[in-house]
């Protein structure tokens, strides 16, 4: 006994039934089996209702591809039931891809040409949804001969599917031209308004394809013109068919905008006046009445009158109209910025709208009508539309104010305020480029850079987790530390800043989980770049520095490793080394910040492990001349971009001329194989400095351990201790401990120094204090 | 050229799913579900246009859709098509519907999805408007539906009967027949429609 099959409503009426997803699924596979079953038993009376269910089971996302045959046998069949559930199933079931799809043609062929209209229909609708390029080839002539047919019903659907045609095989235009002329002449005589429609879009479809056709039409222009005109004049707006007739008849027009003549404007104005807005339809003609207007390089006079009426527009409460003007004033604002200008304070408005795609669009509008003489009051709507914003539109908008600022900045403070504010408020959503922007701009405004790193130091000191304010900030105050220490500044209320604050702040940022690798590198350069500029001890930097040197971050690592050897071997380039950055060159807007970065980092990194030809009087000599004043382009040859070139090519330099007379080393101290050794370097650019090398080394059997030296000078002098490179000089020549003594001698009193050492030898632990005797006049003289 | 037209409940159940252009399956109901995702999240009083998702073909298209109370209605547009007219559009479609279904409500679209496929078949073929005029869509309609109904035979004849008994005037109905007489007085049925 066959189980009679459900019904589709029977089936419906089960899913929803199902409590839960997989009860749904249980329910649609149990039916799907029933369906399948069914197909291969081949059963033609309730094949169509099989399939209807099959394709509902389809909408919910289940498979259904084994229903495809089927579509074929419903179709090829002579029951109008079985038809339109055939050609419903080939449009949602087929498709292009599929191969089985061309096998329709042969009955939609048959259907075109044999078929009643309503078969006809249900196979001109199906071609033009699925239709592919062959089939539409193979089809072509059935469809030409529809288009011609008495009833009004076939036609329309022939002229759509002739478009779509079109639209697949661009070739069959000039089977579709010739009789276009012939259906505009129809509707002169019968009105048939859905007939238009078509017609319109078919023209439009062989104009966009085609400039020959373009040519065809434009004869036919002045009888489109007095179609629209009487259309207008018969009050057919009343119609909702309106607004369909007369958008794709406007298009039209714009498009064989060369040789429009006088008439069509004079139409355009007499749609504008005489449209009843107060219906939608109305809205919606006098819309594209506007573009058309703009599209077709009206004359002065219409265009202003098509501005004002969307000006009239954004005024209006509802929320779909003011959409609409403020998309068509961003199309027209390109062309005709000043009348729409006047607009400007209305959409300004909108940009307060809660509605998100309202907002969205006024954005846009703002941004385009920024200049220069709106900018201080466009920026300030910008930046409290910025605040309040929601988080899709934040990157657009910041990004368009930075651009806009970069464009139409009246003075520089005002941009610089400008990019901090936008970083304070959106900082994660800033591009890439505006930090390094923001530190170009910096560094090229040489009055402002107390004042700028004062709000930099507020700003951070406030809130450490914007991540380019961070980097811009720590940038500022490593490169004018010494201006924030100073303390005064005009333009901002006195602030005291303590040096271990800004230490403070500055490994904050370092040690923040918060803060990207980037940025601790450029807390860690500023860091060092403070070791120059203030005068306190740098114990606490050269703790710091040492510490990230087993940091697990490569990057920072290197930075570190090299920072402390700076400290240690290289202490006398330290300070001409982290000298104020040069202004690189700026080749563009977007152009090479990222290789002003690496000069900078190549700069900074690479000075120490560079080879052990210090001339250090010859490399500052040389960073003095490329210390230019800042803001200067001079463009420093030796500055390439290649990194650890920059230095290493300097120090390449031959060696002549010598550096002035230099003092000879001492030898102060030794016992049982242990000597203590003095190299002496003064700095020509600084008289009243000493620099001290103490070397220690090993000559004997066995191992120095926990060496300490310590030294005294008179009070007139200043000495400062670096740390040394070890405490343990291994034996017969090991590697010899060196320390750093910078000695400040301003009044260039006689030298004196009395040393202490404490160290173990042997065993033993060794306590030698004296007097170094014999030290040369030249180190202090 | 509109590319989509679905209609879902305020779940993102689709109700009916029509897309005019070569889509797969799995992209189907991804856009179904992206779709749903963007309009639910708009307010009551906020315009009816939206961009469209990165499925669907990113920001050159729009979604038009209007909200009645438990089903929305979403038109995927590019930007050929007016704003404004698409709007209009999804008006006239729905009250095609409710002249067709009488005062149509989401269960009717849930149980005859099939005729709804056909309504909009009569309104927007191969993604352009076809017809706007709701009169003729639904003489049309009415065309088919008859048609489908001649042809439906003995598989139809319980519901046939059933819309006879219920169009039955039964006082009409003679008490008596004569068995006697030879020619037996027929009762006037109604004619089928």
């Amino acid at each position: 006994m066959v189980v009679p099959s459900l019904k589709l409503q029977d089936l419906i009426e089960e899913i929803r039934g199902a409590k839960t997803q997989a009860q749904e699924r249980e329910v649609i596979q149990k039916e799907c089996a029933h369906i399948r079953a069914s197909f291969r038993d081949g059963d033609p009376v309730h094949r169509h209702r099989q399939l209807a269910k099959l394709l509902y089971v389809h909408m919910l996302g289940y498979p259904a591809h084994f229903g495809q045959m089927e579509c074929l046998k419903l179709i090829a069949s002579s029951r109008f039931t079985d038809k339109r559930v055939g050609y419903l199933g080939a449009m949602l079931l087929l498709d292009e891809r599929h191969d089985a799809h061309l096998l329709i043609t042969n009955s939609i062929k048959n259907d075109l040409s044999q078929g009643i209209q309503p078969v006809q229909g249900l196979a001109l609708c199906t071609l033009s949804t699925m239709g592919s390029a062959e089939m539409c080839r193979d089809l072509a002539p059935e469809v030409e001969k529809l288009l011609l047919q008495p009833s009004p019903y076939v036609r329309k659907k022939a002229i759509l599917t002739a478009v779509h045609m079109i639209r697949k095989v661009p070739e069959l235009s000039s089977v579709f031209l010739p009789p276009c002329a012939q259906l505009l002449h129809e509707h002169t005589r019968n009105r048939l308004s859905c007939i238009l429609l078509g017609t319109i879009t078919l023209i439009t479809e062989l104009c966009e394809r085609s400039p020959a056709a373009l040519r065809h039409f434009r004869k036919v222009v002045p009888q489109l013109v007095q179609i629209l005109r009487t259309l207008v004049t018969m009050g057919y707006s009343t119609e909702h068919s309106i607004s369909g007739v007369s958008d794709p008849f406007l298009q039209v027009g714009g498009h064989s905008s060369k040789t429009m003549t006088n008439t069509s404007p004079l139409s355009s104005t007499q749609v504008a006046t005489n449209t009843d807005t107060s219906r939608n339809a109305g809205n919606a003609v006098l819309f594209e009445t506007v573009l058309t207007i703009m599209d077709i390089c009206s004359a002065a006079g219409l265009r202003v009158l098509a501005v004002n009426i969307l000006g009239r527009f954004l005024l209006n409460s509802d929320r779909n109209i003011r959409y609409v003007a403020l998309t068509s004033l961003l199309r027209l604002v390109q062309s005709d910025h000043s009348a729409v200008q006047r607009h400007r304070p209305t959409v300004v408005e909108c940009l307060r709208e809660t509605d998100a795609s309202l907002s969205r669009r006024a954005l846009e509008l703002s941004l385009a009508l920024v200049n220069s003489s709106n900018v201080r009051a466009m920026m300030q709507e910008l930046q409290a539309f910025l605040e309040s914003c929601p988080p899709d539109l934040r990157a657009d908008c910041a990004s368009g104010i930075l651009l806009a600022a970069e464009r139409f900045a009246p003075t520089k403070r005002w941009h610089i305020d400008t990019i901090l504010h936008v970083l304070t408020t959106a900082g994660t959503h800033v591009r890439d480029d505006a930090v390094a922007n923001l530190t170009q701009l910096i560094g090229g405004a040489q009055e402002l850079h107390a004042y700028s790193v004062r709000r930099l130091y507020n700003a951070l000191a406030e809130d450490i987790s914007q991540q380019p304010l961070v980097q811009v900030a720590a940038w500022c105050i490593g490169e004018y530390g010494d201006l924030l220490l100073a303390g005064n500044c005009e333009e901002i209320e006195p602030l005291q800043v303590d040096e271990e604050e800004v230490l403070a702040l500055l490994e904050k940022v370092l040690q923040s989980h918060m803060s990207l690798p980037a940025t601790r590198g450029y807390a860690l350069t500023a860091l060092m770049k403070l070791s120059t500029r203030l005068c306190g001890d740098n114990n606490r930097i050269r703790q710091v520095v040492s510490i990230y040197g087993s940091c697990l971050d490569v990057e920072l690592q290197q930075r570190a490793v090299e920072y402390d050897t700076l400290f240690r071997k290289y202490d006398h380039m330290r300070a001409a080394i982290l000298e104020k950055m040069p202004l690189a060159e700026r080749d563009g807007p977007q152009a090479d910040e990222e290789a002003k970065e690496s000069k900078e980092a190549a700069q900074l990194s690479e000075a120490a492990p560079v080879p052990t030809e210090p001339q250090a009087s010859q490399l500052l000599d040389l960073l003095d001349l490329l210390d230019g004043a800042s803001g200067d382009v001079q463009h420093p040859p030796p500055l390439d971009p290649s990194p650890g070139g920059a230095l290493v090519h300097l120090l390449d330099l031959p060696c002549a001329p010598p550096p002035p007379a230099p003092i000879p080393d001492l030898k102060v101290f030794e016992r049982e194989g242990v000597q203590l050794n003095l190299s002496f370097i003064r700095p020509p650019e600084n008289p009243a400095l000493l620099l001290i090398t103490v070397t220690a080394t090993n000559f004997s059997e066995g191992d120095v351990t926990h060496f300490i030296c310590q030294a005294a000078v008179p009070k007139s002098l200043q000495l400062q201790l670096q740390a040394p490179s070890g405490n343990t000089v291994p034996a017969r020549g090991g590697l010899p401990i060196t320390q750093l003594f910078r000695i400040l001698n301003p009044n260039k009193a006689p030298l004196r120094l009395k040393l202490r050492l404490t160290y173990d030898h042997f065993h033993q632990s060794v306590q030698e204090i004296f007097e170094v005797n014999n030290l040369p006049v030249e180190s202090w003289q | 050229m509109i590319k989509a037209i679905l209609i879902f409940n305020n779940h993102g159940k689709p109700q009916l799913s029509k897309f005019y252009q070569p889509y797969s399956e799995d992209t189907q109901q991804q856009i179904i579900r992206e779709t749903f995702h963007l309009v639910s999240k708009r307010d009551e009083n906020v315009c009816n246009f939206l961009e469209g998702g990165l499925l669907i073909g990113g920001s050159d298209n729009k979604l038009i859709y209007r909200h009645y109370a438990t089903l929305y209605f979403v038109f995927c547009v590019d930007s050929s098509e007016s704003e404004l007219g698409i709007l209009d559009l999804i008006q006239v479609f729905v009250e095609t519907l409710d002249k067709c279904f009488e005062n149509v409500c989401e269960l009717d679209l849930i149980f005859h999805v099939d005729k709804v496929h056909n309504i909009l078949a009569e309104m927007v073929m191969g993604g352009m408007v076809l017809e706007t005029n709701m009169n003729e869509i639904v003489t049309q309609i009415d065309a088919q539906n008859k048609l489908e109904k001649s042809e439906a035979g003995l598989a139809g004849a319980p519901a046939r009967a059933v819309s006879a008994v219920k169009n039955m005037n039964l006082p009409e109905i003679p008490r008596n027949i004569n068995i006697g007489d030879i020619s037996i007085k027929v009762p006037n049925l109604p004619s089928f429609k």
